[in-house]
């Protein structure tokens, strides 16, 4: 069924993306798939998936509104289609999320013509894989105070520092850094680059280990690592600026974010109820328990509220702040997958004890795992605290906590 | 049939809710409204007759301006315009506390709308002409279900006489007639009934809120002729269910309104009042919840024009979602009041503070056709 509001060419595209969905399908994995992007751990899975990504591509999937000389499909609102289409149809979700969500956007909007050239096809093909370069160990909330150092020599810069909880580090091409070039001013002594990670002198990826016991994410250490001006994004000292696009579109609707695939919040309520349905409980399933459903029924509520709250941040009579309903996506979203997993896990009882490899666990194990991996989600991209506190300040006009 | 994107949400809707914002920011200002009901906390409690304050002069003006007519079909003489636009009139009414007959009108008025018969036609257009009416159905129990209806309805000669009780009638000193849900064999019918009919007792209710009245109507006898039966048994019962949604979304709206209001007078104080040296809004304990009531009013903003879109557009769906958003603004009432008073500290607790007034309407508005617990069942019943 087409979108009222759509063009033409919209909905014909929209059409596109189902018949192509349907007859490209990729064949299952014999491995797990992890349940999000950024937690990608081994190279079968990075294989499968950057070659997923890379069809969905060619098959004018992927960056469809960034402009054709750079690779992309040169058209208006088709992402979110495109996005919306693979979320639907539950195929893979795009590995290069970080690129696609962050450094694309950022690149467009702040990168030289030479870098959007060399950096974005790649990017969306998946070829190269990207990212993210901003935490510290003494760095999290207060992003600004970072101390990795950029010093720069002639027509080169040598960067020294450490960044952690950097996803896809161990795969990755190239790294979105913000480093400090100037230790006197703590936002304008900030400058981003974009500096090479895999094979490169100068740079050490070593994992970290979740709470899960997997892999996926890491801490990146950089010693004397030389890299060109050319890799400079915007001017020395405008870091924080450029920086705060990328953040923009990360906490931005992830609808939008080029993203798509992977398993959306409607389909988990379906799991969920299901799970509920077929869980034996007091002589009966868990579904038969009032106070369980209620609990089930308030976070189908909440789904159907965040998706028609994206609805109505476009409708413009409907709207009093124009950042007040984006805003709010990343803590609504975090903490909507994190209630869902915990309500299973209380739907599972005694069985969401059972993990992994456990031949009995419902699910394969599968919530006790969702519930610790979404404080990856409540944490990363500004803490849900942070979130609210950017919300009571710029769209209430709340004094700043700081 | 698909809703629109923008839930039918045009110009027009946007243009009708700024003119009903800029009247009621101009003519009924809270401290016009607190003036209104609550100059004296021994009137508003203790008086012999519970009050049942109101501005007729403005209730002139406001059927002037055509909003008691707005959700009138076409047909009957009225603007005949979409829910989306009623909701968003709703929200108004809530945002500004404003105590008149009109949200009862407009429930009453979906419900004939949906008997659709020529009686149904005819008493909407009293209410296009300027008549407040509102709605007799719920049960002792506080149940707006058919089953719970208290009132029977006998047939005798020509016409059917009306025996029982109907509870929690809404703003029942301020109507000119009652839309009655009686039973017979057959099910349940629907009458109208004028509120001066012969056997016809009023009997107010003491209620915690001051912006409404609520009654009880006894009807002994009371005898209804051919004309006034809108919707006979067991066509009565179909139209209540028909209208269910619009009612839910209404209500759900009003409470919107209201806890708007109430986030933003909390963030003005947060700015302005400062301890410690600092304001207020400067603590995170003072911040993040005062977000967090932003976070429910917009959830249930959302599921409002959504539930309002389903009803124009997508009748199939309607019911779900209409229940979806008064579960939702059911809790952003009582979540809005809680930390409004809450952060207000000292102040906040007072009779010479606003927010009481807001905390009560919610807290008759939360449980208006059914709290949360109730809608989430109902919906769990449907998955």
């Amino acid at each position: 069924m087409a979108e009222r509001s759509e063009t033409p060419e919209q909905t014909e595209f929209r059409e596109h993306c189902r018949r192509w969905l349907a007859a490209n399908r990729p064949e299952p994995t014999s491995f797990r798939l992890p349940q999000s992007p950024i937690e990608v751990m081994t190279e079968d899975q990075r294989v499968y998936l950057s070659a997923w990504q890379k069809k969905c591509y060619e098959a004018g999937l992927v960056g469809c509104d960034y402009p054709t000389e750079y690779g992309g499909g040169g058209h208006q609102g088709f992402q979110r289609i495109a996005s919306m289409e693979m979320t639907r149809a539950a195929v893979p979700y795009l590995v290069n999320v970080i690129g696609l969500g962050m450094a694309a956007p950022t690149i467009l909007h702040h990168g030289t013509e030479e870098q959007k050239k060399r950096f974005l096809p790649p990017l969306f093909s998946a070829d190269e894989i990207w990212c993210q370069g901003f935490s510290e160990p003494g760095a999290g909330s207060d992003l600004a105070s970072l101390t990795t150092f950029a010093a720069r020599d002639g027509d080169q810069w040598v960067i020294n520092g450490h960044k952690v909880w950097t996803s896809l580090a161990h795969f990755a091409s190239w790294m979105i850094l913000l480093a400090r070039t100037a230790r006197d001013h703590k936002y304008e002594g900030l400058t981003y680059f974009i500096v090479p990670i895999a094979d490169t002198e100068g740079v050490t990826v070593r994992p970290l280990i979740k709470m899960t016991g997997e892999t996926g994410f890491n801490e990146v250490l950089f010693e004397d690592l030389r890299i060109p001006d050319r890799l400079r994004v915007d001017a020395v000292g405008k870091g924080w600026t450029v920086a705060m696009t990328t953040l923009l579109h990360e906490r931005g609707a992830a609808e939008s974010a080029g993203g798509g695939g992977g398993e959306s919040i409607e389909s988990r309520i379906e799991s969920l109820v299901d799970l509920a349905r077929r869980t034996p409980r007091d002589g009966g399933t868990s579904w038969d328990d009032a106070a369980l459903r209620d609990r089930i029924v308030k976070l189908a509520i909440r789904a159907e509220g965040l998706k028609q709250s994206q609805r109505r941040s476009r409708v413009e009579g409907l709207v009093d702040h124009p950042m007040r309903v984006p805003l709010q996506s990343k803590v609504l979203l975090s903490e909507l997958l994190q209630d869902i997993a915990a309500v299973a896990l209380e739907v599972e009882g005694m069985a969401s004890t059972l993990y992994l490899g456990d031949e009995r666990a419902p699910d394969g194990g599968k919530w006790p795992l969702a519930y610790m991996n979404s404080y990856g989600f409540t944490i990363a991209a500004g803490t849900s605290e942070i979130q609210r506190n950017i919300l009571g300040e710029r769209v209430l006009g709340l004094p700043k906590s700081k | 049939m698909a809703q629109p994107r923008d839930f039918g949400f045009g110009p027009e809707e946007t243009m009708l809710r700024d003119s009903v914002r800029r009247f009621l920011d101009q003519k009924a200002p809270i401290d016009r409204i607190r003036a209104l009901v609550a100059a004296d906390h021994h009137a508003a409690y203790e008086s012999p007759e519970p009050p049942a304050r109101w501005d007729e002069g403005l209730w002139k003006d406001v059927v002037e301006l055509g909003w008691t007519a707005l959700a009138v079909p076409e047909r009957a003489g009225g603007a005949g315009m979409k829910l989306v636009a009623v909701a968003a009139l709703a929200e108004e009414i809530g945002r500004h506390a404003f105590p008149s007959p009109l949200l009862a009108t407009l429930h009453a008025t979906f419900v004939l709308a949906a008997a659709s018969t020529a009686a149904a036609n005819t008493w909407l257009g009293r209410i296009a002409a300027g008549d407040a009416a509102s709605l007799a159905f719920a049960g002792e129990n506080g149940s707006w279900e058919s089953e719970s209806v208290g009132v029977t309805a006998r047939e005798e000669g020509d016409g059917v006489f009306l025996d029982g009780a109907a509870h929690y009638v809404l703003d029942a000193r301020k109507s000119a007639f009652f839309v009655v849900a009686a039973k017979n064999a057959a099910g349940v019918g629907l009458h109208a009934v004028p509120s001066d009919a012969a056997g016809l007792s009023i009997v107010p209710d003491r209620i915690v809120d001051l912006t409404r009245d609520q009654a009880r109507l006894v009807f002994r006898g009371v005898r209804i002729d051919r004309a006034s039966i809108i919707a006979p048994p067991p066509s009565g019962g179909d139209a209540l269910r028909r209208a269910l949604p619009a009612l839910l979304t209404i209500a759900a709206a009003d409470i919107a309104g209201a806890a708007e209001w109430q986030l933003q007078t909390t963030v003005e104080y947060a700015k302005l009042r400062t301890q410690f040296d600092r304001p207020l809004g400067f603590f995170q304990a003072v911040k993040h919840p005062i977000v967090n009531m932003m976070l429910a009013i917009d959830e249930t903003r959302s599921l409002v024009y959504n539930a309002a879109a389903a009803f124009d557009h997508e009748p199939e769906r309607a019911e779900a979602f209409a229940r979806m958003a008064k579960a939702s603004a059911s809790d952003t009432a009582a979540f809005c009041s809680s930390r409004s008073v809450q952060l207000h500290g000292g102040i906040g607790f007072t009779w010479e503070s606003d927010l009481h007034l807001y905390f009560k309407r919610q807290l008759h508005s939360q449980f208006l056709f059914g709290d949360g617990i109730l809608h989430r069942r109902k919906l769990a019943e449907s998955m």
